[in-house]
């Protein structure tokens, strides 16, 4: 939304020395929000009404001339200019020397600081100034039609004009363009009364809108027009009058300056008429040639499917029946609310018209106008809901314009089919309840006032504030709060911490096994990613999953942006890649990432429940460490997370966008807590990796579960430990884990902790095999171990490994 | 005689300490110390030498003899220990010289990960609100269209509806657009009073630009119970604001309007980089906006279950990518998910 700051003033004539700025941040403050404010009068200086007395032919150049002109001065001055539509007698704005325009006559994209004008000379004739088209001055010809397309703006009231007056004024470009950002629940603020009654209240000045009176001839409107709405669901209420005689011409300099700086382009009287309405009341209103309505009838009704429809703007357009249409007895002649026929539209040799002020349903609008790719400046006032009762009072008011603007002779009376009638609610006030929400002490007497000024009138008698109907936002005690709070300001409620019943801050245990799980990752050299929840179906077919995968049963997003973000992610490891792929291909060395992200598996689809969403610790790197750096970090943070239990691996882990050599799942408590592994050099061939990938991905929710931060003090031990080392030939698929089970298993309750210190495969050991060296460490909490201990301890590992078929290396 | 012999047997004495410390000041090293102590206190050394020609003492000159000695040889241990002090000082200190090392040399790291400016935000964020003794709750991303909207006063033909863009599943399931949906699932079925901060993604159908992304975080907040009043709120966000961006932060409230909250207001806080005289960051204006909040509605408590007549409260939602942004001063929202570790590692 936006207003002319002048129209503003015009209509609360108590602001008229306030600068733009100061009104932006009042309206902001009093919750009509100003985004920005353009001066049209940005780089205008010293330009004064002149008028030029004597025009001579340039000496030496054929396409200038030599101007004295009258700027109210004792002496003429002297102005060289091109134009070719200079006289003598024009009244034109004139800048003098030391002053400034705001752009070259081009109307190029103007300078950030305008033009400064010094005395000059063209083709060796003195020059004290610049007599300025209306692009110099920073406006157009859109806006300023008498503007002549090549040449000086010449008044054309010229007589009526003081010399040396202000010509920026008397242009109307001492005005400057608020823009607004209207929040959709103020309908009444898409206008400039509402916005000019907020602005009243805001600087406690009077707000004075236009008187409309009563117009019209003794003829009635009846005779030329009937009404029929056949969906009032639809269309609550339309108004119709008719005007005749029309002379269509331009409209007056004061409506066509306010239009300008509305951003409307001037078109001619009625149409005018119609657009200055619709920025004033915020009512789209409508004319149509009366001549072109067959039987002088107008039809509301939804139209037909597939009915073909040609619009004012020449397209042709296809309607369905959940569109509503205005139609004459035979056809239609507009969308509703969106836009008029071609069929219908006024002409320069229009005599009779017909305007039209309806109330159509807003949802409608709009899914009319998306369905239709339509959006009108008619269409986004209707669709936020307009108050019914502002359709008459608009259509009067610019029946009451067309008399003042002599462009023709209005009928009398209304056609007004106005199925149930609006009418202003109720709203129980209480002081004591706004200050108890606000934490404000304000007077009853204050509450009202602001009321008073916004036109909710309390009754006393019942103790209800009255709420007019263009204020369809205030519904309950809450809304009158909000009024209270907008002028008294923001500012001015006081600011306190909430008191009452202590509450406890806390994280969940959830959070804090998140937490571990982060600066584990960190504390190893891994730095946090994130990636979109959102991919592309294709991803599965780069990770190599098979056909009937369970995590191809994705849930599809129906409305994405596009197929690349259609999905909603089942494994994390596509946002992984594709991040380390970045890294890859911008050449960034040794790169660790993790990620703490959801992936989203549906219970079935489609998906009628929430979905099962498991947030996964993911671990990707490439460069410096292998499969065993990763399996470290996973032990790392088992470990901080209080999993101090034996942590398995299973290498028949089925991943198929492992490698299916090197991957595992890891199990603790014989539960699947997740997998690592490096990654298929396939799948880095498609995610265009050219070295080795590594990845782990760990299921929190299951980790959770197990994860505990309990630590009990077990003891330093006082009891020496004695040591043994073994070193066997294993057959090469023997894996270290089966060694490792059967000490666990064998070494009875003095084992205390076992390491593998050598591994071997070579020239020295047979083909097949490899040899494979532990230290074993026995100790027992209450006494010192004795050899016979140590050794039953052994001979039973020993035998275990046997079983195995492992010999010992002697 | 026994003068004599006095004399001469302390005159050796003397002789031999006098020696002995002669000998150990011209030491050079703990090898000569050594030898020294072995030729004058050892077994076979001198003044044990001496000590055995007791016998030629006379017994009443004994023990004032027997002193002497004992005297003579204090007298050179002491001597000893002393330059085995001098001698090791010395040794150290040669030691510390030979050792010195150019400290300028650079650093062995550890080479510890990042955590990215979102979490690291975040974080600040959730240590602010549970020192105020808020609970950090989380809820569904994939929401039902009651809680994401119906529940929060924007029933079915809300233009706000349109507005936010909503990624749909089905007719009834999408992915939330904003956090507030856990507002109503925290009011649904926790006891009151409430103070709860919910942070998690959400979505909108926005193109990923410099400022938007179609995958975002906020963070929401609640507080209900009998007194809470606007007031409450500004004061709340006030010192949020403070922790956040510095002590000399301050808040500006702009009416506004949500549909699930009514006063609602803007929250724009002074530029932290400017101070609020205008700067590139602030777009000279000097204000930033930073989040939207309002006084709980009247009839999102009651769709809850909550009596409204009995109990108000605040809200609030804050978009986490625009506090990382202006917080650390990234200027493109790619960035953040670009996981360019050129990037990450600035945190």
């Amino acid at each position: 939304m936006r207003t002319s700051l002048k129209w503003i003033k015009d209509l609360v004539p108590g602001i008229a020395d306030v600068t733009p700025q100061e009104y932006l941040d009042a309206m902001t403050l009093s919750g009509s929000k100003g985004e920005y404010f353009v001066p049209m009068d940005k780089n205008l200086e010293n330009i004064v009404i002149g008028r030029i007395e004597k025009i001579e032919k340039h000496p030496d150049a054929d396409k200038l001339v030599v101007c004295q002109v009258n700027v109210g001065a004792e002496e003429n001055i002297q102005i060289v200019t091109g134009a070719p539509n200079v006289f003598e007698g024009a009244v034109v704005p004139v800048v003098l020397v030391g002053g400034k325009v705001a752009g070259g006559h081009d109307g190029s994209t103007p300078p950030e600081d305008g033009i400064k004008i010094k005395k000059g000379k063209l083709r060796g004739v003195p020059s004290f100034g610049m007599m300025c088209s209306i692009e110099e001055l920073g406006s157009s010809r859109d806006m300023y039609p008498d503007a002549p397309e090549n040449g000086i703006y010449i008044f054309k009231n010229g007589d009526e004009l003081t010399l040396g007056e202000d010509a920026v004024k008397v242009l109307g470009l001492d005005d400057a363009v608020i823009e607004y950002e209207i929040t959709s629940n103020r309908v009444d603020c898409f206008s400039v009364l509402g916005l000019a009654r907020e602005a009243a209240v805001t600087f406690n000045q009077p707000f004075c809108p236009p008187v409309v009176k009563a117009t019209g001839n003794d003829e009635d409107v009846n005779d030329y027009i009937s009404v029929e709405v056949r969906d009032s669901e639809l269309c609550p209420r339309y108004t119709a009058r008719v005007a005749k005689n029309i002379k269509i011409g331009p409209s007056p300099e004061w409506m066509q300056r306010r239009l300008a700086a509305q951003g409307i382009r001037p078109i001619n009287n009625i149409v005018d008429i119609t657009n200055y309405v619709m920025e004033e009341y915020g009512q789209p209103m409508h004319a149509y040639d009366l001549s072109t309505i067959d039987g002088h009838k107008i039809i509301v009704r939804r139209a037909e499917d597939d009915e073909p429809f040609v619009t004012l703007d020449g397209q042709e357009r296809k309607l369905d029946s959940s569109m509503l249409v205005i139609c004459d007895a035979e056809k239609p002649i507009g969308i509703a609310g969106i836009m008029g026929g071609e069929n219908s539209m006024i002409t320069d040799h229009v005599d009779t018209i017909l305007f039209e002020a309806a109330c159509f349903d807003g949802t409608n609008i709009r899914r009319s106008g998306k369905k239709l790719g339509m959006r009108t400046d008619a269409q986004s006032k209707f669709e936020k809901g307009l108050d019914p009762n502002n359709a008459s009072a608009a259509i009067d008011r610019a029946c009451q314009l067309v008399e003042e603007l002599g462009c023709g002779e209005v009928v009398g009376g209304i056609v007004d089919v106005y199925g149930k009638v609006k009418e202003p609610h109720q709203i129980p006030f209480s002081a004591e309840r706004i200050n108890h929400l606000l934490g404000t002490d304000l007077s009853e007497e204050q509450m009202l006032g602001y009321f008073k000024a916004l036109e909710l009138e309390y009754n006393p008698e019942t103790g209800m504030v009255v709420i007019p109907t263009f204020r369809q936002d205030l519904i309950g005690i809450a809304d009158l709060a909000e009024e209270v709070a907008r002028f008294y300001g923001y500012a001015n409620i006081p600011s306190t911490l909430p008191s009452g019943e202590a509450t406890s801050g806390r994280i969940s245990f959830k959070h804090r096994v998140e937490d571990v799980a982060k600066e584990t990752a960190e504390f190893c050299g891994f730095s946090e990613g994130m990636t979109f929840s959102f991919e592309s179906p294709k991803v599965f077919d780069k990770l190599r999953l098979d056909k009937d995968d369970v995590l191809r049963q994705a849930i599809t997003i129906a409305n994405p942006q596009g197929e690349d973000y259609s999905i909603m992610r089942t494994t994390p490891l596509n946002g992984m890649l594709v991040s380390l792929a970045r890294n890859f291909n911008r050449r960034n060395k040794d790169v660790k990432l993790y990620e703490m992200s959801k992936i989203y598996l549906p219970k079935a689809l489609p998906l009628t429940e929430y979905a099962d969403e498991r947030v996964q610790f993911t671990l990707g790197f490439y460069g410096e460490g292998d499969f065993f750096t990763m399996k470290g970090v996973v032990e790392e943070f088992l470990e901080r997370a209080g999993m101090h239990d034996i942590v398995t691996y299973d290498p028949a882990a089925g991943k198929n966008f492992l490698h299916p050599g090197r991957q595992a799942n890891i199990i603790y408590n014989d539960q699947v807590i997740g997998y690592l592994g490096e990654v298929h050099p396939e799948v880095c061939d498609n995610y265009d990796i050219k070295t080795r990938v590594y990845i782990a991905v760990l299921d929190m929710p299951v980790i959770t579960e197990m994860a505990t931060f309990d630590r009990h003090f077990k003891g330093i031990a006082k009891h020496p430990a004695v040591n043994r080392d073994i070193s066997m030939v294993v057959k090469k698929d023997i894996l270290a884990g089966q060694i490792e089970e059967v000490i666990r298993k064998k070494g009875g309750h003095i084992l205390e902790s076992y390491h593998l210190f050598d591994i071997y495969e070579g020239s020295q050991i047979k083909e097949g095999y490899k040899s494979i060296a532990y230290s074993i460490t026995f100790r027992a909490n209450d006494r010192t171990l004795e050899e016979k201990d140590v050794s039953a301890a052994m001979d039973k590992i020993l035998a275990g490994l046997e079983e195995l078929g492992i010999e010992l290396r002697k | 005689m026994i003068f004599h012999t006095g004399r001469t047997m302390k005159e050796r004495l003397q002789k031999i300490k006098n020696d002995a410390i002669e000998q150990i000041k011209a030491a050079g090293g703990m090898d000569a110390l050594n030898d020294i102590r072995v030729s004058f206190l050892g077994k076979k050394g001198e003044l044990t030498a001496i000590m055995k020609s007791m016998r030629d003492v006379p017994p009443e000159e004994r023990p004032a003899f027997g002193q002497m000695v004992n005297d003579a040889r204090k007298e050179i241990e002491e001597s000893l220990e002393t330059m085995k002090k001098d001698l090791a000082a010395k040794a150290r200190e040669l030691q510390l010289k030979a050792e010195v090392i150019d400290v300028t040399l650079p650093a062995k790291k550890s080479n510890l990960g990042h955590r990215h400016p979102n979490s690291i935000a975040l974080e600040e964020v959730e240590r602010i609100f549970t020192g105020m003794g808020y609970e950090v709750v989380e809820g569904p991303e994939i929401e039902f269209d009651y809680y994401n909207f119906e529940a929060l006063n924007i029933p079915a033909d809300h233009p706000a509806k349109d507005e936010q863009d909503t990624f749909y599943i089905t007719k009834d399931l999408l992915l939330r657009t904003q956090t507030s949906g856990t507002q109503v699932h925290t009011m649904e079925t926790q006891p009151l009073p409430i103070r709860m901060i919910a942070p998690g993604r959400v979505f909108r159908a926005d193109e990923l630009d410099a400022t938007h992304s179609p995958n975002f975080h906020q963070i929401e907040g609640l507080v209900i119970d009998k007194n809470i009043t606007f007031a409450d709120l500004k004061g709340t966000l006030a010192e949020f604001a403070k922790q956040l961006f510095g002590e000399d932060t301050k808040v500006k409230f702009r009416p506004h309007h949500f549909p699930f909250t009514e006063p609602s207001a803007e929250v724009d806080v002074t530029c932290f980089k400017c101070g609020g005289k205008g700067c590139r960051m602030c777009k000279g204006e000097g204000w930033i906006e930073i989040l939207g909040c309002g006084m709980v509605h009247p009839h999102v408590l009651e769709m809850s279950g909550i009596d409204p007549e009995e109990y108000q409260g605040f809200a609030f939602g804050v978009g986490l990518e625009r506090i990382a942004m202006l917080k650390y001063e990234i200027d493109d929202m790619h960035h953040l998910y670009e996981n360019d570790i050129r990037f990450l590692k600035q945190f």
